[in-house]
């Protein structure tokens, strides 16, 4: 275990700065610039993790974003741990702290592994069949499921890290730091457009800057030397801008790109403090080079999921870049040549190559003889049939092809391993080209899916492995061709090149391959994630799914966190063999964004805790926290709620509150209610048209009460609108359909009507609304405005005087909510505190209460009046709610007036609002219980529910409004409201339970 | 999320603006003279069709204009924006 598998030769990691780490409890050491997984290869750690059904021990297979195995929990602090983190991505840093997941007790026992003996049980779609019967065995099934399949823990406490967002507008957006990428990045800048360019990794090259092989050469020298230079050319442009650690997320229309940078993960925690985390950039990009290159495939045969069974190009990632060595009894399954450059590191780094498995016949490229010339032994047109080793590979098993590629003939040798390398091709990575709309085309020599050129989306171009080009020759050549007719460039530093490389001549490719047992024994696995396999795929197919997309969820097939991107491909592959179709027919499945993960944190950013929502106070807001009000949250609004006195709790404050109001005088902030200004000749027929009644006749100085209907009928809104002149109304709305109904009106304004001359304008939070109530509101408003008439002929109910309090410009409304005596008063809001604490002192001697919006709810209950959106619903007419006497029959029209008699509109049988009386006064009804009339029917018929319920004071009963199916006939009916553990009796009443005769708004 | 050319605005995110359905479907002059199939069709009937649409948009959060659009609802190309009231590109 404590073998050092690092060579000392290598340019990219700092082997003077150890690391020390922790994983899975044990103190290991890596250096500067390794990943964990080439700092845990180092220490010879290859089993990392179990698999998510069959708790098979899994290994490091990969070096990048597409690792399927090595997922780590990272760190085990409560509020800053991190599940699902691929240990290919992590950089090494002092402290880290790694440990598996998805096993339990711990990776080398987990109980979790017996699923690997009863894997014949454990079909595709075994989870669907099993666990769905019995129905009430579920929660019992779930618990095992979870406790034994976890995929990583999530932090139980608040995220303490600073995300941030960030736009970008640049010209060009380059995706991806490889040599096609850079290429690009240069051309771009070159020419003077500001550039971003953008790479996942903490250096820039890709696979290029490693490449060190006489075989590639760039204008004579070495290819990755070549690239090395370019990329130091790159600091000569400001106009270029470089994001290391930076991950494309996600590819929308309209070149709008969402990428993750990684700002401090890589950092010791000490060095994180008070820094940001991760910053989302949103990126809106003139144009977009995609240079994502492409990955490697693995080869499906027989158990190939063995800990030790790693990516040909990752062992030689590890091996070039890293300095480790993967093992040191190594082998290669291969079907093309780029597994013979892994073979020639690993010669030249002194570790032993026993032998090259190909599955094809022959290969004479100049790679392949440079291979051979360092005495590497190859097994021609052979195959792997199975391997050993049950928490590492210890050996593999080979038998040779026959001709067709569908059997294996001959005799079996068996080779002994510590790694074996396995390379099945390259796909091209084309999420981000699919993502943002562009489709592919089949390329048939080598089974790729490459974006069709003529079904690109516009502004867009895909450079490099990515668009289907392998060979460096053809790599440069055409990204710099394709970058300056996309970029309209005609002289470029590039206009001269001159490239060897070797050419890749013999191809062949077998998606499943062949064993001598049959294939029911054998475990190919696909996804290495989800453990589904080859079996299983074509077990889908039997079972009659001919969909990729239905195959891939049934069987799970590239579900996981890394979206498949390994197994995709065989996935299409044995579907297309089974059913004897053509791969390019069959389509790809749609990748989605992310194409990685993103944090919670990354897509909140700064908006968090008080900045998640805006928060909308009124101008009197302070007073009303100095005088320990409990606020209720409408909308974005903080309203008073109620204003408890000398520990009262809520119904003893609102049980005061609403007798004070009607004993004597209470005071409202209403100044959330929407207020919009209404202006223009044509205001009065705006109005008409807007509202069920009449407003032409309304005189300048008066108040009408106004009810919106949409145009199905249906009560919208409501409130109070003063005429303030001749062409001149101010509209109050209720407070939470302020915005709508501004919208609403607009769009008739502007789409329906635009020959009406009418201006909308809002002043909600301009001016601010005090409302002062009860039989004493006029000698407190008396003593405020001594120089205003009262009298009723002066100033009667509905009517509004303009005024001055103290020089301020103010209105006052004699309007009421509560059936009381009753004033608003509107003024400018900077005023309004002081004008609240004037009403305040003046009305002392009248014990001027303050209350809230439950003691409102209570005191318009009292009189019957509906809040719309608590008594309504969207589903009630005015008619529903006993106000037939607010429709304009006469009007020509208004919105929603055609609805009215609709043959729906019209039953009679609709639900209709009503009041409520207990039968036993004291019983206070829960606001959404239902009405029935007869327990015992089954099932019990709901008639209806309560909509709006309280103790009234002033009554000294329970009231209660509800509404009920035929209910305007049903005036005395006994009804019953079933509850948990009692049947409360009611009857049904008129909706006025209080002052019917409106005596009081004159007292 | 489109870029949308907003004809007063010029060309804003899309998350300036608010969708408002089908265009072009004017609100009937004389409603009391239709019968309910007919009130109906104006009222809830809307198309939803892959392929080239019109639709109403508002820059809800800019210059608070509604205005038309034709976008392709299979690949949101935006063919046309005009103003509310000027005669819509031929389809
Ligand atoms: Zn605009």
């Amino acid at each position: 275990m404590s073998k050092n598998l690092r060579i000392n030769k290598n340019n990219f990691i700092d082997q003077t700065t150890r690391i020390s780490f922790k994983f899975n409890g044990k103190q290991l050491f890596g250096y500067k610039g390794d990943t964990l997984a080439s700092a845990l290869l180092a220490n010879n750690i290859h089993l990392v993790g179990r698999s998510f059904k069959y708790h098979r021990p899994r290994g490091i297979m990969t070096c990048g974003s597409e690792e399927p195995n090595a997922i780590v929990q990272i760190g085990n602090d409560s509020s800053l741990t991190d599940p699902n983190v691929r240990a290919t991505e992590i950089e090494l840093y002092e402290g880290l702290e790694a440990s598996s997941q998805n096993c339990w007790p711990s990776v080398n026992f987990d109980i979790g592994g017996i699923n690997n003996f009863l894997s014949p049980l454990l079909p595709a779609g075994f989870y669907y069949k099993t666990f769905m019967w019995p129905a009430s065995f579920w929660e019992k099934y779930e618990y095992f499921i979870r406790h034994s399949a976890g995929l990583g823990k999530a932090p139980t406490k608040s995220d303490p890290d600073i995300y941030d967002h960030q736009y970008s507008h640049c010209d060009v957006l380059i995706v991806g730091g490889g040599i096609s990428g850079i290429i690009s990045a240069k051309l771009s800048a070159e020419k003077g457009l500001d550039t971003f360019l953008i790479d996942d990794k903490n250096f820039l090259g890709g696979s290029t800057i490693y490449q060190e092989n006489e075989a590639y050469k760039i204008n004579d020298i070495y290819s990755n030397e070549w690239l090395a230079k370019e990329i130091k050319s790159l600091k000569n442009y400001p106009n270029l801008i470089i994001k290391n650690r930076t991950s494309l997320a996600a590819f929308h229309g309209y070149n709008y790109l969402l990428a993750r940078e990684n700002l401090t993960d890589h950092l010791s925690i000490s060095d994180r403090k008070n820094k940001i985390r991760q910053r989302l950039w949103k990126i809106r990009a003139k144009k977009v080079i995609i240079a994502s290159g492409s990955i490697e495939r693995p080869l499906i045969f027989s158990n190939n999921d063995r800990p030790g069974i790693i990516l040909s190009s990752s062992i030689k990632k590890y091996i070039d870049y890293y300095g480790v060595k993967t093992g040191e009894n190594i082998s290669l399954f291969t079907n093309n040549d780029s597994a013979y450059e892994t073979a020639i590191s690993l010669i030249k780094s002194g570790v032993k190559v026993n032998v090259i498995v190909d599955i094809r016949k022959n290969s004479e490229s100049l790679i392949v003889k440079e291979a051979l010339d360092l005495g590497l032994k190859v097994l021609w047109e052979s195959t792997v049939v199975e391997t050993q080793g049950y928490k590492k590979i210890k050996s593999f098993e080979v038998m040779r092809l026959s001709d067709d590629g569908n059997n294996v003939i001959g005799n079996k040798t068996k080779h002994n391993c510590d790694c074996l390398g396995i390379s099945g091709g390259w796909t091209p990575m084309v999420h981000l080209f699919t993502q943002s709309g562009g489709k592919l085309k089949f390329r048939n020599e080598d089974n790729v899916f490459i974006p069709d050129q003529n079904k690109t989306p516009t502004n867009q171009i895909s450079v490099g492995s990515c668009n289907g080009e392998f060979k460096l020759d053809e790599i440069v050549t055409r990204t710099i061709e394709n970058t300056k007719s996309f970029l309209d460039l005609s002289k470029t530093c590039y206009d001269e090149m001159k490239i060897n490389c070797p050419d890749e001549i013999s191809k062949r490719n077998i998606w499943l391959l062949p064993s001598d047992k049959p294939i029911g024994k054998t475990k190919p696995f696909l996804d290495f994630q989800n453990d589904s396999t080859a079996k299983d795929v074509k077990l889908a197919l039997r079972e009659g799914f001919k969909s990729i997309e239905h195959v891939k969820r049934y069987t799970t097939t590239g579900m996981g966190t890394d979206q498949g991107k390994l197994s995709n491909m065989h996935a299409l592959g044995i579907i297309a063999d089974t059913t004897g179709t053509n791969m390019g027919e069959l389509g790809t499945t749609t990748f989605r964004p992310p194409y990685t993960p993103l944090t919670f944190g990354a897509i909140v950013g700064r908006n968090v805790g008080e900045f998640f929502d805006h928060t909308r106070k009124t101008a009197i807001h302070n007073w009303h926290v100095k005088n320990n009000a409990e606020f209720e949250n409408v909308g974005q609004w903080k309203r008073p709620w109620y204003f408890p006195k000398n520990g009262e709790n809520m119904h003893q404050a609102v049980q005061r509150e609403s007798k004070a109001a009607r004993d004597s005088a209470g005071i409202l902030d209403a100044s959330t209610l929407g207020k919009i200004d209404i202006q223009g000749t044509d205001a009065s027929e705006f109005l008409n048209r807007v509202y069920t009644n009449a407003w032409s006749k309304l005189e300048i100085g008066k108040c009408r009460y106004g009810l919106m209907l949409n145009e199905d009928g249906m009560v919208y809104d409501d409130g109070v609108t003063t005429r303030l002149g001749e062409n001149h109304y101010i509209m109050t709305t209720t407070t939470g359909g302020a915005a709508n109904v501004l919208s609403k009106l607009e769009d008739y304004l502007q789409t329906e009507w635009p020959e009406l001359d009418v201006y909308l304008t809002t002043v909600t939070d301009q001016y601010s609304t005090i409302s002062i109530c009860g039989p004493n509101s006029k000698n407190i408003i008396s003593k405020i405005v001594p120089s205003l008439d009262l009298s009723d002929s002066n100033f009667p109910h509905m009517s509004f005087k303009n005024t001055k309090i103290s020089d301020v410009n103010c209105r006052i409304m004699r309007i009421s909510f509560t059936g009381e005596h009753s004033y608003e008063i509107n003024i400018q809001s900077n005023y309004a505190e002081d004008l609240w604490i004037k009403c305040m002192e003046a009305g002392k001697e009248f014990n001027l209460t303050p209350y809230g919006t439950e003691t409102m709810h209570l005191l318009r209950a009292e009189k019957g009046f509906i809040i719309t959106g608590q008594d309504t619903d969207g589903t009630l007419t005015p008619s529903d709610l006993q106000m037939d006497w607010i429709i304009g029959k006469k009007k020509f029209d208004f919105i929603g007036k055609r609805s009215l008699y609709r043959s729906d509109t019209i039953r009679e049988d609709r639900k209709q609002l009503v009041g409520l009386l207990t039968d036993d006064p004291k019983e206070v009804l829960e606001e959404g219980a239902q009405l029935v009339e007869n327990i015992n029917t089954k099932p019990v018929e709901m008639l209806g529910h309560v909509t709006s319920s309280y103790f009234s004071p002033n009554l000294n009963k329970s009231i209660a409004l509800a509404v009920v199916k035929s209910g305007k006939k049903l005036k005395g009916k006994k009804l019953i409201v079933p509850m948990e553990n009692k049947n409360i009796n009611v009857t049904i009443t008129d909706t006025v339970f209080y002052d019917k005769e409106n005596k009081r708004l004159n007292a | 999320m489109f870029l949308i050319n907003c004809p007063y605005c010029g060309e804003r995110d899309q998350t300036e603006f608010s969708c408002g359905g089908e265009a072009h479907i004017e609100r009937p002059k004389q409603p009391t003279e239709l019968s309910d199939d007919q009130w109906a069709e104006y009222l809830f009937m809307r198309k939803n069709i892959k392929g080239v649409q019109f639709e109403r948009w508002n820059h809800a959060h800019g210059c608070r204009k509604w205005f038309n659009m034709v976008r392709d609802t299979s690949n949101d190309k935006i063919h046309a924006v005009y103003k509310m009231g000027e005669t819509p590109p031929v389809k």
